[in-house]
């Protein structure tokens, strides 16, 4: 079945309603992360709420029983680490069998450890190593558009990941090239693998930044779905340049002693013990 | 005397016009790299990235998802070495149907000096799985190369290089990926030679007739798949083997066929190519005499290997 798109009106019904299906997603995300022992949490427990937006909300054209529709929106995790989320919501889209996130990361699993498009339906662009997915999510975009495909290509990545010079790369050819059918969602959660983002390397004023480089730019909270949607909805209509939405996010929401200790979760997994309290705090 | 990025010009135009899905990027060398005559027929079609290799190679991926054929095309030094990781991850690991086309390889570069002369590009690209390496040797290799390329599925890196080098083939020769040309016959020694070491081993084999030795001479346009039947038939027949290449011994040509032959058939081999250094500036021709991978390079090989028969 092709879901047509076309944003869905926020009221508390649809907002009870997404706020159920990102609480299914987290809690798939920890049962998969404690059952491979590997993994990131905190970025895929974090960009939940956009995720569920995106897929949910009327943002991604697409038909999970035909992945390769050309017709279809592009979404490309950029960093890729965070694929349990994406992993989560192909499965409850029907991209794949759920059992197939019993096998995360295991020897000769659909789902890797990164995401990997020849291996995965539903997975866009095969990334992981940080920088690359932007840029092909560009690509995408000019393609489809040269292509005269009513088509929009979202581009999710880190904060940590700007570091790299390739997404700055890919945001200048983004707006020299006027993709307007092209959004960067820049997952601001302050935090990366060695301290927060500030520490390690300051982005800030990463919106100036953004528009600097000429982007729409929108600083959103990324767990408010009437700001989310909005963006969302504000990218998709926005014409002649490049749409940004910086999600600030918390590491690990949803599960307290997550967000409590932020960037100490980005590549942890939780012990048997502490993933029994995620799923009783997310309500399993 | 023809250059073989000119070739490439020519045939990537004839491309556009027979395939509306080949498109062109390039990353601010496009007079260089001659996508000139593709960009002023197909201007929606052609990409100019600006001096950003990597993210014209991720972007020539992402491109590919949606269908289109494309040519990502820079020097090789950019190409093959500053993009390498766009190469392998987001190229080679899905296995996507992006054209890495990179002129100015090795020393043929010439003046601009060693920073720019890529004698690595064929070892790193032959070692990322999925992706097949072509050299073309003169203008018609190029053109036949080319058009090879297009019709292939999967990635490909193809090298080219910027100065006139001596035709070896006719106008029209058809090439295939994967098969090597047999270009002269002779059972004494098998020269296997990719790029503009191809015209020299020709010449070479001349040489060598006059000292009444015959020589085959086998064109390896593709280094990976290698030509595994041509080349064991060719050290059995032969008992000794040169390669010659503007590129490092380390890792290119010569790599390839010491793997295979040492696996397969063990033979005497002499490597001609540049022995682990880097180049410097000058005229082409003068380097490549310099850094001994010219004509007389390969006759003194030969006559070794010969010699090294058991």
């Amino acid at each position: 079945m092709q879901v047509e798109e076309q944003a869905m009106k926020l009221t508390a019904e649809s907002e009870a309603e997404l706020k159920e299906t990102a609480r299914k997603l987290r809690i798939e995300v920890i049962k998969m992360l404690a059952r491979a022992g590997s993994g990131h949490p905190g970025g895929s427990l974090g960009m939940a709420d956009v995720f569920t937006c995106l897929y949910w909300g009327g943002f991604v054209k697409h038909d999970p029983k035909n992945p390769g529709w050309v017709e279809r929106d592009r979404v490309v995790l950029s960093n890729g680490h965070i694929c349990p989320i994406l992993y989560a919501v192909l499965a409850e889209r029907g991209y794949f069998p759920h059992e197939w996130l019993d096998d995360l990361r295991q020897l000769g699993a659909h789902l890797q450890g990164h995401p990997a498009m020849q291996k995965t339906p539903g997975v866009e662009l095969s990334t992981g190593s940080l920088g690359h997915g932007v840029c092909g999510g560009l690509g995408m975009a000019l393609a489809e558009r040269q292509s005269k495909r009513d088509t929009h290509v979202w581009a999710l990545l880190g904060d940590g990941e700007i570091e790299e010079g390739l997404p700055w790369e890919a945001f200048m050819a983004a707006s020299h090239y006027k993709a307007d059918n092209f959004t960067v969602i820049i997952d601001r959660n302050d935090a990366q693998i060695d301290g927060t983002t500030e520490d390690v390397m300051s982005l800030e004023p990463l919106d100036k930044k953004m528009e600097a480089f000429g982007f729409h730019t929108l600083v959103i909270d990324g767990h408010d779905y009437a700001q989310i949607i909005g963006a969302m909805s504000e990218a998709k209509a926005t014409k002649g340049k490049p749409t940004a939405i910086i999600a600030k996010t918390i590491m690990g929401k949803g599960v307290s002693y997550m967000e409590k200790d932020g960037y100490k979760w980005h590549g942890n997994t939780p012990n048997k013990e502490l993933a029994e309290k995620a799923l009783k705090e997310l309500g399993a | 005397m023809r250059a073989t990025r000119d070739a490439f010009g020519v045939a990537l135009l004839e491309l556009g016009r027979e395939n509306p899905n080949v498109v062109a990027l390039t990353a601010d060398l496009g007079g260089s790299v001659k996508t000139g005559a593709f960009a002023k027929e197909f201007p929606d079609r052609f990409f100019q990235m600006g001096v950003a290799e990597a993210n014209m190679v991720d972007v020539a991926a992402g491109m590919s998802t949606a269908g289109k054929i494309p040519f990502a095309t820079t020097f090789a030094m950019f190409g093959t070495g500053r993009a390498w990781e766009s190469v392998r991850n987001t190229i080679g690991y899905p296995a996507l149907n992006v054209k890495i086309a990179c002129t100015h390889s090795g020393l043929g570069v010439g003046e601009d000096g060693a920073s720019h002369q890529s004698l690595e590009d064929i070892a790193l690209m032959r070692v990322i799985p999925n992706v097949t390496v072509c050299v073309a040797a003169d203008y018609a290799s190029a053109y036949g190369l080319t058009k090879a390329v297009a019709a292939h599925k999967g990635p490909v890196y193809l090298r080219l290089g910027r100065p006139k080098v001596v035709d070896v083939y006719k106008d029209g020769e058809k090439f295939e990926i994967g098969k090597a040309k047999i270009i002269r016959e002779g059972n004494d020694v098998a020269i296997i030679a990719c790029g503009p070491q191809v015209g020299f081993a020709v010449e070479a084999a001349d040489e060598l007739k006059k000292a009444g030795i015959n020589a085959t001479v086998a064109d390896f346009h593709t280094i990976k798949p290698l030509d595994e039947e041509t080349l064991v038939a060719l050290a059995k027949k032969c008992g000794a083997v040169i390669t010659a290449e503007d590129h490092n011994v380390l890792g290119g040509l010569g790599g390839a066929v010491a793997e295979t032959l040492a696996r397969t058939h063990p033979t005497p081999i002499r490597f001609i190519g540049t022995q682990d250094t880097f180049g410097e500036s000058g005229d082409p021709d003068a380097l490549w005499r310099k850094y001994g991978v010219h004509v007389a390079d390969i006759v003194k090989a030969a006559k070794e290997a010969i010699a090294a028969k058991a």
